[in-house]
């Protein structure tokens, strides 16, 4: 083989390595439970990427390593209960405009909090240790700690349901798949939301600053971008999206708890290892290998389904030690 | 002594240190407008850490840094390189993953590319042009330090600081890099350049400042240096045949 088919080969690699996994998984679970299984991990896997992807830039722009990211979806999870609350009416009646209205002012309102609540943590706690990993690792680790608190003083310390609007609950048959309604709609959601990110992104100037940010923040700061404002943005954006991943995960799951965020941060943290600190493309790529190794392998082995990710990431960082997609080749 | 009339950055007694050790030792000399002045020394005698300093990236302790009249010494970077300064570091900071294109357009006023700008740009470094839309990584190590140098003059700047940009590139590219230069300086461009190959600076010099463990330890001509062996090897060690 010619050196250059095996570069290209070392380069489309990571982007195979998912549809790879689907097609071993079909002949061992066969078709039926395998699509149910496929749309439910590819769900679980947007939802993660909607938490993951702000955690991973926020990483990549100032080496910020923020332990406190789970509070902020716990948050966006409860806002979206008090604000559901009043509008029980609406998510009750069989009406899809009706349940997607309520849904959408709770997903903007668990966003806006998040969004507000990140901005006032990045001034007052993150921007006193920037470039101080240790320190970032105690004190966001502490305010993590203190929100969670401050979450269950406010809404107290039982978990909560959180039940689907009425359209959105029971499945839809396709052949012999039965497919949850609520992880089509979340898939939808995700993908939307993950299509604008990488819009903004790639299309516009700011998105260009942001990419270009990740990769060297001296020469960015050199051709006059002012990258701690563009932190202090992709920092406020980052966690909104928490936010709208906990109102999301929270319904996925039908319940809220002060523990909500915690429930994902394993999942997270795997998700951008497994990525390449800082890179949103790997970043969407982990996101949904680790939903569909969670759901396959819970369906064949359910003890495993943790440690299967684990494991995940133990075999990609052996064979790409600095993830799937590295932001640099230095 | 340049007049503070001539000198568009000038550069008092400024001292930078980098975690415990001191690298620059009260650095003095001024780089006058419309001409190129060649920044020399051996490895290791601060001329990086002195455009990194002017820059903002790295902060002066003491002394005063003055671009066009104006202290710039406790100004954040990016507001550095708003009053027109362009800066291409050693390792050329070129963005891997974004593509030719991206990386000019990072370079550019907002309202983008000029295209009476872009076409004379693109007319010094034509394989730019045929690598317009291919991530900046994947050029080689010569097409990689065009690109910087294209993004630095892509707008009209006041002021470029160049980094070793012949560093290991092939002699043909030395060649073509040596001619953009003389364009530049042609158009009345003021340029610190720091270089290694002595020849290089003959060709495209007009002013000269060498360096030696965090001092200027001489300032000048760069014809006067050029014909002067026996300073030169006072001043670099080495012969003028040579690299320095």
């Amino acid at each position: 083989m010619s050196e250059d088919w095996l570069d290209r080969l070392h380069r489309w690699a990571p982007y195979a390595l998912t549809p790879i996994i689907m097609l071993i998984a079909l002949p061992v679970m066969g078709v039926g439970p395998w699509l149910t299984l496929t749309v439910a991990g590819l769900s679980m896997g947007i939802l993660l990427f909607l938490v993951a992807s702000g955690l991973t830039l926020i990483f990549g722009l100032m080496d910020v390593l923020n332990f406190a990211h789970a509070a902020f979806v716990t948050v966006g999870a409860y806002v979206a209960l008090t604000v559901l609350g009043p509008l029980a009416g609406w998510t009750a009646e069989l009406s899809l405009t009706l349940n997607l209205v309520a849904l959408l002012v709770a997903l903007l309102a668990a966003a806006a909090a998040s969004g507000i609540l990140g901005f006032g943590f990045e001034r007052v706690i993150i921007r006193q240790v920037y470039g101080a990993p240790l320190r970032q690792i105690l004190i966001t680790i502490g305010a993590l700690t203190v929100i969670e608190q401050l979450v269950i003083v406010l809404w107290g310390p039982q978990a909560v349901p959180l039940p689907k609007p009425a359209s959105l609950r029971g499945s839809v048959l396709i052949g012999a798949s039965a497919i949850e309604t609520y992880r089509l709609f979340a898939l939808c959601v995700g993908l939307v939301v993950a299509v604008a990110m990488q819009l903004f992104l790639t299309r516009t100037r700011l998105g260009l600053v942001v990419r270009a940010g990740v990769e060297n923040h001296e020469m960015i700061q050199s051709l006059g971008y002012n990258i701690r404002r563009v932190f202090v943005g992709v920092f406020m954006a980052g966690t909104a999206l928490a936010g709208m991943g906990g109102m999301m995960w929270a319904q996925y799951q039908a319940v809220v708890s002060s523990q909500t965020g915690d429930s994902m941060t394993i999942l997270v943290f795997i998700i951008l290892i497994i990525g390449g600190l800082g890179s949103v493309s790997g970043c969407f790529i982990g996101a949904i290998l680790v939903g569909l190794t969670n759901n396959y392998v819970g369906f064949l082995a359910p003890k495993l389904a943790l440690g299967s990710n684990i494991l995940l990431m133990a075999l990609i960082l052996l064979w790409q030690p600095r993830g799937l997609l590295p932001i640099s080749e230095d | 002594m340049i007049g503070d009339g001539d000198a568009l950055l000038r550069l008092d007694g400024v001292h930078t240190d980098i975690g415990r050790y001191r690298i620059l030792h009260g650095v003095d000399f001024a780089v006058r407008r419309g001409r190129v002045t060649m920044f020399l020394g051996r490895n290791g005698a601060g001329k990086t850490t002195t455009l990194r300093t002017i820059m903002g990236l790295w902060r002066a302790r003491k002394g005063r840094i003055i671009f066009d009249g104006q202290s710039i010494a406790a100004m954040e970077t990016p507001r550095i390189a708003r009053l027109g300064i362009a800066y291409v570091p050693e390792n050329m900071g070129i963005f891997g993953k974004l593509t030719v294109r991206e990386n000019m357009l990072l370079a550019t006023a907002p309202r983008g590319f000029v295209e009476q700008q872009l076409d004379r740009v693109l007319e010094s470094f034509p394989a730019l042009k045929l690598k317009w839309e291919t991530a900046a990584g994947a050029l080689s190590g010569g097409q990689k330090q065009m690109l910087a140098i294209a993004r630095a003059i892509i707008e009209q700047r006041r002021l470029l600081l160049i980094d070793e940009p012949t560093k290991g590139l092939s002699p043909a590219m030395v060649d073509q890099l040596i001619e953009v230069f003389l364009r530049l300086k042609s158009e009345q461009t003021t340029i610190l350049l720091v270089e290694q190959s002595f020849p290089v600076a003959e060709a495209v010099g007009d002013d000269v400042a060498v360096m030696d463990q965090g001092y200027i330890i001489h300032a000048g001509g760069m014809a006067a240096l050029a014909a002067d062996e026996a300073l030169q090897h006072r001043l670099l060690g080495l012969s003028i045949a040579g690299a320095i």
